[in-house]
Formats: C-alpha cells, sequence, structure tokens
C-alpha cells in the first residue's frame, strides 16, 4: 500500500477523473443516471486516494515534498514529469478533493439549462484534473500544461450554461486568463535561460537563482512576467474585471469552482513559484503587490455595496477577499504567508458556500436582485440561516474560519519582511482593517435584505422549498468544516506552517 | 549539327554518379504506384475509378516503408555531389508530407465523388505535387530546390481550380497561379544572382562562398532578398499572403486543406534548408528581414481574421497568422540556430496535424449545411458532438492550449527566442506572446457558434460522416492530442537533426 501511494498516488489522483471523464464519453448521452454514477464515483475514489495520502504523509517532514516521482516526459526541453506534496499544496488539494464531489452531489437534480449532464460532468472531471495537476507539479512545464488544463472547461461551462451574458462573460475570463500565460510561460522560459539550467524542477531553478546571483533587474522583469499570470488569475486589481462577470455568468457550479480552487491557483502560484525562485523580484514587488492589494480590499467592499445582484455581490467580494490574502503574501513574512494559506481555503468554503447558496435562491426565486427578495428566513428558514451563518463566517467572525484567513494577514502586515517599507505596511494595515468593517456593512446588508422581513408581494405566496436532501449533503461539510477551522486553525497551520518556512527562508529571511 | 554536339559531349568525362537505390526507395516506390493509377484510370476508366482513391492512399502508405527501414539505418546518405541529402530531418519531412497527403486523399475521397469533379486526375495531380515535396525534402542544391518546388506546385494550380464550371475555383486557381509564378521568377532571379556570386548551386558551396566576403554584400543581400520573397509568397507570409485568402475560400475544401498544410511546409522545408544551410553565415541579412515578415504575418493574419465570418477564410487567416509564428524562430537564427531549427520543424510537424483535422471537420459539417459560414456551425454540439468536440480540439489546438498538441509548437518557438538572449529575440517573444491571445477570439468565434448557439434553421438531424473522413478525424486528432500529451514523441524526430547544421559548417 505504502509503495503503491509513493509511486502511484499523486498519478493516481490526478488522472482518475480523467479516465473518469474518458469512460464517460463512451457511454450514451441518454443514460444520465449512469453519468452522475460515475462521476460522483470517480471523485470520490480521488477523494479517498487523498484520504490515504493524507494518512501516510509524514507530518514532521510537512516542509519536505513526499509521495514524489519523477519521471522523464520531454526530454528535447529537459522538463519532467515530476509532481509532490509538501505542507503548502497539501490543504488546497484536500480542499480541491472535497469541493468537487460536493458540486457533483449538489448538480444531482439541479442540472442547469440546457442540462445535458454528461457533457457537464466530463467537463468537471477535466477540470479535477487540472486543478490537482497544478497543485502537485513540481515542475514549470508540467505546471503550466495543468494551470491551462482548467481553461477550456470553465470556458465551456460559463459559456453553455451560463447565465444571459454568458457569451461575453466566457470569453472575457478567457481572453484574461490566456494573455497572463503567455506572459507567465516567456518568464518561465526566461527563468530557464537565465539560471543556464539543465531542468525547469521548481527546487532546482530555486537553487540555481541563489548560487548564480542572477541580477535584481533580471529577477524584477522575470516576477512581472509571472505576475502578469498569476496576478490575473487571482484576480488583483486591476485586472479582477473578468471575475465578476464569469462569476455572475457562470452556473452555480461553475461559480463554486471558480470561487473555491481556480482564484486559488494564482495565489499559490505566487507562494510556490514566483516568491522562492525569485526573492530580490519578489522584494522589489511586495510594495506594489501590497498596494494593489489594498485597492482590491477596498475597490472590492465598494463594488459590494453598490451591487443590486446577489451573485454579483458575492463576487464583489471575492476580489476583496482575494485582497487580503495577496497582502499577506506581500509581507513576505511567514507569518503572512501562513495567513494567506489558510486564506485560500478559508474563501474557498465560504465563498464556495455561498455561491451554492445563491444558486439555490436563484432556482427557487428566479432572480438574483436583492431588491425583490427578502424574508428568506420565514419562507426557508434553513437556508436563511445558513446565508445569516455563511455571511458571517465571511465577514471573518472570530470563532469561525474566515477570520483566520483575515485577522492574521492585516496583522502581519504591521512587520513586514526586513528590508520593506514598514511604514508603507502599516498604512496597508490600517486600510485592510478599514476593509474588514466595509465587509461587515456589505455582508450584513447583504443577509438583512434578503433574509429578514416579509417576502415581497410577488413571492409571498409561492411555495418556497426550504434545502433539499441533496443540499444538505453537499452542503453541511462545508460549514462543518468552517466552524471546525474556526475553532482548531492549527489544522491548517500545522500543515503549512514548516513548509512555509521553506518559502520564507528562500527569501532570505 | 546535333550529331557533332553529342559526339562532343561523348568525348567529355563522364563520372557514372553513385545512385544509393535503398536512399531512393520511397521516391521510387511512389513514381511506380503514381504511375500505376495512371493506367488504372487509362486503360480502365469508368470501373477502375473506384479503385483510384484507395490506390492512392497505398501509394502513400506504402512510400514510408522504405522511409522506416533507412529511419532505422540511421547513416546519412548522400547524393548527387551532395545535392541529394537523405538524413533524419529529409526522412521527418517526407513521412510528414506523405502522411499529410493520406489524410488529405481521405477527405477527398467522398467529396468528390459526390460533387462534379473529374476523380481519377486529381489524385494523379496530388501524388505528383506530394512527389515534389517528398524530393523538396532531400532538395540541398538550388536547382534540385527549384525543380523540386515546380513539381510540386504546377499540380496544386490545377487543384486548385479543380471545380471547373465554378467561377470561384477557376479564380482560386489563376490567382494562385500568377502570384506563384511571379514568386517562381523573383526567387530565380535571386538564386541566379547567388549561383553568380559563389559559381556553385550547391547550398553548402554558397554558405561558405557568402558567409565571409563582404564585397559581394549588396548583391548577395540582394539574392538572399529576393530567395526569401519567392518563398514569403509560398508559405503565404504578410506581405505577400494575399492570394491566400481568395485561393482558400475558391478552391475545394480539400484542396485548401492540401495547400494550407502541406504546401506551405513544403514553403518552410525549402527555407529551412536555405536559411540553416545557406544562408546562416549571413545572419545581419535574414534575421531583420524574418523578424519584419514574422511579427508582421502574426499581427496582419490575425487581426484580419477576427473579421472573418466564413471558417474557409478564417482558416487562411489564421493559417497566415501561424506562418508568422513559424517564421519566428528564424529571426534568431545567427544566435541559436540549433534551438530555431527545432522550433521550425517541430512547428511544421504539430501545424500539419491540427490543422488537416480543422479542414475534416469544416469538410464533414460542409456536407450538412453546404456552407462554410461561421453561423452555420451552430448549435453543433447538440446534433454532432463528436465533430463538435473534434473541432474543439483542433481550434484549441491552433490557439495553443495545453495539453494539445499547439501549445508545444509555441513553446519551442518561444524557447528558441528567449534562449537567443537579444532584444530581438525578447520584443518578438513578446510579439508571439500578444498574438496568441488575440488568436483566440476568432478561434473563439467558432467555438461559440458550435458550442453556445442554436442551430440556424433550427436543422438538427445528425450529419452522416462517411468512413474515410472518420479515419481522416481519427487520425489528425489522435495526433494533435498525443503530440500536446507526449511531446517527447514529436521531440524523438525533432532532436536529432544537426546533421543539417553540421553540413553548413554551423
Amino acid at each position: 500500500m505504502k509503495d503503491f501511494l509513493n509511486d502511484w498516488g499523486l498519478t493516481t489522483m490526478v488522472f482518475l477523473p480523467l479516465v473518469g471523464a474518458v469512460v464517460m464519453m463512451l457511454i450514451p448521452k441518454a443514460e444520465e443516471e449512469l453519468h452522475k454514477f460515475i462521476a460522483l464515483l470517480t471523485t470520490l475514489v480521488v477523494g479517498v486516494v487523498g484520504v490515504f495520502l493524507t494518512a501516510n504523509f509524514d507530518w514532521d517532514r510537512s516542509k519536505d515534498l513526499q509521495f514524489v516521482v519523477d519521471k522523464g516526459w520531454i526530454d528535447v526541453i529537459h522538463s519532467r514529469y515530476t509532481v509532490g506534496v509538501d505542507g503548502i499544496a497539501m490543504p488546497l488539494i484536500l480542499l480541491t478533493l472535497l469541493v468537487v464531489p460536493l458540486i457533483i452531489i449538489y448538480s444531482w437534480n439541479h442540472f442547469p439549462e440546457p442540462h445535458n449532464p454528461k457533457a457537464f460532468l466530463i467537463l468537471m472531471l477535466v477540470l479535477d484534473t487540472g486543478m490537482i495537476g497544478s497543485f502537485v507539479a513540481q515542475d514549470l512545464i508540467l505546471f503550466f500544461v495543468f494551470f491551462e488544463v482548467v481553461l477550456l472547461p470553465m470556458y465551456f461551462m460559463i459559456g453553455v450554461w451560463g447565465g444571459e451574458q454568458r457569451q461575453y462573460a466566457s470569453i472575457k475570463f478567457f481572453l484574461y486568463t490566456l494573455f497572463g500565460s503567455a506572459f507567465m510561460i516567456v518568464a518561465f522560459l526566461a527563468l530557464f535561460f537565465v539560471t543556464g539550467a539543465e531542468t525547469f524542477n521548481m527546487v532546482d531553478l530555486a537553487r540555481l537563482v541563489r548560487e548564480n546571483d542572477v541580477a535584481r533587474n533580471t529577477q524584477i522583469l522575470i516576477f512581472g512576467g509571472m505576475f502578469m499570470g498569476f496576478g490575473i488569475k487571482v484576480p488583483m486589481f486591476p485586472f479582477h474585471t473578468w471575475l465578476p462577470d464569469a462569476h455572475t455568468q457562470a452556473p452555480t457550479q461553475g461559480s463554486v469552482i471558480l470561487a473555491a480552487v481556480l482564484l486559488k491557483l494564482g495565489t499559490y502560484g505566487f507562494v510556490r513559484i514566483a516568491l522562492p525562485m525569485l526573492p530580490e523580484g519578489a522584494m522589489w514587488w511586495a510594495p506594489i503587490i501590497g498596494g494593489l492589494a489594498c485597492i482590491g480590499i477596498i475597490y472590492g467592499a465598494l463594488g459590494c455595496l453598490a451591487q443590486t445582484d446577489m451573485k454579483r455581490l458575492i463576487a464583489f467580494s471575492s476580489v476583496a477577499h482575494m485582497g487580503y490574502v495577496m497582502l499577506g503574501i506581500a509581507t513576505l513574512t511567514d507569518f503572512g504567508i501562513n495567513a494567506a494559506i489558510f486564506g485560500m481555503v478559508a474563501h474557498g468554503l465560504i465563498t464556495g458556500m455561498l455561491f451554492f447558496i445563491a444558486g439555490s435562491v436563484k432556482e427557487r426565486f428566479h432572480t438574483l436582485e436583492i431588491a425583490r427578495l427578502g424574508g428568506l428566513l420565514k419562507q426557508a428558514p434553513y437556508m436563511g440561516w445558513m446565508l445569516g451563518f455563511t455571511s458571517m463566517a465571511s465577514l471573518g467572525l472570530p470563532g469561525l474560519a474566515g477570520f483566520w484567513g483575515e485577522f492574521p494577514a492585516i496583522l502581519s502586515a504591521y512587520n513586514p519582511a526586513e528590508g520593506l517599507n514598514v511604514g508603507l505596511f502599516r498604512f496597508y494595515m490600517f486600510i485592510a482593517a478599514l476593509g474588514t468593517v466595509l465587509a461587515a456593512a456589505y455582508l450584513l446588508w447583504l443577509f438583512q435584505r434578503t433574509a429578514f422581513g416579509t417576502p415581497k408581494e410577488e413571492f409571498a405566496h409561492e411555495h418556497v422549498h426550504d434545502a433539499h436532501l441533496t443540499e444538505w449533503i453537499a452542503w453541511l461539510p462545508m460549514l462543518v468544516l468552517i466552524v471546525v477551522l474556526g475553532f482548531l486553525p492549527v489544522l491548517i497551520f500545522g500543515m503549512t506552517s514548516d513548509a512555509v518556512q521553506v518559502v520564507a527562508q528562500a527569501l532570505g529571511r | 549539327m546535333l550529331a557533332s554536339l553529342v559526339a562532343q559531349a561523348a568525348q567529355l568525362p563522364f563520372d557514372k554518379p553513385i545512385i544509393d537505390f535503398h536512399a531512393l526507395a520511397p521516391e521510387i516506390v511512389l513514381v511506380s504506384l503514381m504511375s500505376l493509377v495512371l493506367l488504372v484510370d487509362v486503360f480502365k476508366l469508368e470501373e477502375g475509378r473506384r479503385f483510384i482513391p484507395p490506390l492512392t492512399g497505398i501509394a502513400m502508405l506504402a512510400s514510408i516503408i522504405p522511409l522506416i527501414s533507412l529511419a532505422l539505418d540511421g547513416a546519412d546518405r548522400s547524393m548527387f555531389g551532395g545535392a541529394y541529402v537523405v538524413d533524419n530531418l529529409a526522412l521527418v519531412l517526407k513521412a510528414m508530407f506523405l502522411l499529410s497527403g493520406y489524410v488529405v486523399t481521405l477527405l477527398a475521397s467522398n467529396y468528390l465523388a459526390e460533387g462534379d469533379f473529374w476523380e481519377s486526375e486529381f489524385y494523379l495531380m496530388m501524388l505528383s505535387s506530394i512527389l515534389g515535396m517528398v524530393v523538396m525534402s532531400s532538395s540541398r542544391d538550388l536547382i534540385t530546390i527549384f525543380v523540386a518546388l515546380e513539381l510540386l506546385s504546377i499540380p496544386a494550380y490545377l487543384m486548385a481550380s479543380w471545380e471547373k464550371r465554378n467561377l470561384r475555383s477557376n479564380e482560386a486557381g489563376l490567382k494562385y497561379y500568377l502570384m506563384g509564378v511571379f514568386a517562381s521568377a523573383l526567387m530565380l532571379y535571386g538564386m541566379s544572382l547567388l549561383f553568380g556570386v559563389s559559381g556553385s548551386t550547391l547550398l553548402t558551396d554558397i554558405g561558405a562562398a557568402i558567409s565571409g566576403g563582404d564585397s559581394s554584400t549588396p548583391i548577395v543581400t540582394l539574392g538572399i532578398v529576393l530567395v526569401i520573397v519567392g518563398f514569403g509568397f509560398k508559405v503565404s507570409a504578410v506581405p505577400f499572403h494575399s492570394w491566400a485568402p481568395d485561393t482558400y475560400e475558391g478552391a475545394p475544401t480539400p484542396v485548401t486543406a492540401f495547400l494550407a498544410v502541406a504546401s506551405k511546409a513544403a514553403g518552410f522545408v525549402a527555407l529551412i534548408q536555405l536559411v540553416f544551410i545557406g544562408f546562416l553565415g549571413r545572419a545581419d541579412v535574414v534575421e531583420p528581414m524574418m523578424w519584419v515578415l514574422a511579427a508582421a504575418s502574426m499581427t496582419v493574419g490575425n487581426l484580419i481574421a477576427l473579421r472573418q465570418t466564413n471558417v474557409v477564410r478564417l482558416l487562411a487567416y489564421s493559417g497566415v497568422a501561424q506562418a508568422g509564428f513559424m517564421l519566428a524562430p528564424f529571426a534568431v537564427v545567427g544566435t541559436n540556430a540549433e534551438d530555431a531549427l527545432t522550433a521550425v520543424v517541430t512547428y511544421v510537424l504539430i501545424y500539419a496535424s491540427m490543422n488537416l483535422a480543422a479542414f475534416a471537420v469544416v469538410i464533414a459539417v460542409s456536407r450538412k449545411t453546404q456552407s462554410g459560414e461561421v453561423s452555420s456551425f451552430g448549435g453543433l454540439f447538440g446534433y454532432a458532438p463528436g465533430l463538435a468536440v473534434a473541432m474543439t480540439i483542433a481550434l484549441a489546438a491552433l490557439a495553443g492550449i495545453p495539453p494539445l498538441g499547439g501549445w508545444f509548437a509555441k513553446f519551442v518557438v518561444f524557447r528558441a527566442l528567449v534562449a537567443a538572449d537579444s532584444a530581438a529575440g525578447y520584443t518578438l517573444a513578446l510579439v508571439v506572446a500578444v498574438n496568441s491571445v488575440i488568436a483566440f477570439y476568432y478561434y473563439g468565434m467558432v467555438l461559440k457558434a458550435m458550442w453556445f448557439s442554436d442551430a440556424p434553421d433550427g436543422d438538427t438531424s445528425p450529419i452522416r460522416v462517411p468512413v474515410s473522413l472518420v479515419s481522416a478525424l481519427t487520425l489528425t486528432v489522435a495526433a494533435t492530442i498525443l503530440f500536446g500529451m507526449f511531446p517527447g514523441l514529436i521531440g524523438h524526430f525533432t532532436g536529432n537533426l544537426q546533421g543539417l547544421l553540421a553540413a553548413a559548417g554551423g
């Protein structure tokens, strides 16, 4: 068993969804139940593999890559199939393994128009491969390939199953991300050539940058290319404009996946690739990233306050929350990066959950216009309370998961890494703290207007079904985790802290 | 008079050239089977017609067998004083041409049989054109290159106007012919200048002669520029691209596929040989020119493609842009010849598979819709999901999205440009980067029609796809996916091309 996990565990986890997708392609479209069953089974098996991997993960060595597989792939360009997990990737992989099956369960009877579960679930499984692959890849080219694999399925998911403006939103999403990745690949190549490396292995490249004393200006330029790639994916202000459109137009499942996992690919890229490989570039960029993060926090919050559509509001809140994550990263301290990773997981659970609820509200009322909603607590009390609970978590209430992403990130800005402008970062800290007040304002306001009071006239006499069984199954694990992580943040911090130390050391702290 | 000349000639010393029949076996097999096709057509007429497409296909595949034995043998073979060389590069390219020819045969067979076309002659034309390409792959001499070029072009002019009573098809053929002849004339003039300077038609001799001497710079420059311009027409690089969209749209679609893939690749093969063997020493002339051609082709091709509503025209302009991507590595030949060579060859191979896949779908869909408009692809995902997925794979590959073939092609181009570590290389890499994003917009228009729109007239009856098209699709799509997931496959062929550069002494 141990041997199997060591040699094949990660590979199985990455490619099993693809195998499921191929099997589903061979089954006729009409067999809907069978398709749902195969998709769920595949993701559950992947989840079980993930659990075994976690159980066999050596937590005392969480700073090292484990279950490493290193095989030849593209010899001509010295790129290898290198996969492995350490404490930074682990929580994000587990998040992916959890969220995807939940989405399939949620979809069970809720396939958005034009239905077609076969195609929808195949895309979902391909997405799954791309996401898990990105988190385990330890070779820049391999990472790039997985990073891009998620694009097309998401494009189709938004474009085919999305809302009214779906075509615009899908192409915008695609072009933005593609633009970023084009710069990113040039940056990867530049890194490869300036170090004179014979490999795209992330660890080796980071070492070579140090050993060869790559000039500061070169590092700044290469970091700039990566910044375009990852920053657009996060998304950071001013590249965020694809996000509200994509989130609003995507089907519920798409929004959840986008919020829970896809955005994390960008922040993960910063932590895994950009920071440890280009420490001096990171130093130069950190104040800019911090500044953009703060603008994102405030801009996102103000954007939320101006929204009339529930889903769009949640989308803008994503911009704000990812701002905290980026602020944590920008401090370049182990404290800040730990907070950022916690923030990624917390945001994934909480915002994913908010999108789930928004999707269910839309299904029942056929609108997400806040002004037309109201009295959710009366018509569907369970859903109403879940919305309240998740909003509280999202605004960072202590005791729930959101707090541990937000608060330490703000705190870390008080004491940024040596060499950064302390005054500037304390100013950022002040701005970010201001953002939490605004977050409380827009979330409570959202909750109040949709859940309190009496239902509006047009829906007053309609029978509204409270949460269905599939919704309960999909939501409970997320709600439970929000609480558990709120009380036991050490579950995540314990995984990440040693591995983050390594990043911080690479940064010279 | 004649008798005395012959008598004189007989006095001249004559060394019988050494002919390596193993090295020539692919050409010999191809010519024999081509003759068989001709004979079957002449003697059997109507009843023989149905045998001709399979026979053509067999001719292509059978010619690959000696290629394999040559590859296993592994030795580079050179004949006729170095004018005709069979090395790794030549073998890989020959295999690509023969396979492309096979796929085009599959694409054409139903199209021709069901339309108002002369059938048997078409295959003969195609075989001779392919023969020209196969010869081109081995040509290392100006005259051989020119003969190969005409051998592959003249049948192609005829094929472009194969739809006899269709004005557009006639226009296509005529435009292609006039432009092609014009380009040939320019090229010949350039070649004559190079011959004048070097006193030899062998590319290696030319390379040695022109790399040093500064005195002859203007003539050499003019010669190089004219030759490259001539092939610029062939590969439809901007500003010599104007024939391509009209020709592509007017010609029967299988012919368009043939022109867009095989004929264009042949132009690149000639460029590879000329530049990497002959002109490598004059990178100062080649590099700036290629930089401009590449940047202009990508940008102009992409921008015009954005406005197209016809899929074939769209693919034509996308082909112009792709030619720009393929020309880009030439802009750094001076500093980084090895990577540049690998990049161009890799791109040409992958481009062949993904572009043929796209054309296969276009042919399949137009069987039902009788139209090449983008809107006619509406709702394809609803009623023909297989074709829609195949087209998606082809277009996404052309756009360069991993894990489909095109990404690796773009990647090696980036790699060659960045590795040159020069301002020209980096700026061109950025132009490539921006253009790959623009390109997705128009590929996305087709994807959008297929996946997001409804069928234009509500007609959702399924498309009957004949077996030959299915096999063509399977082959090309499988190749596109495999090249993307395991680029090592391509690397296996393109990783060992230094022999060419060694010949140039570079």
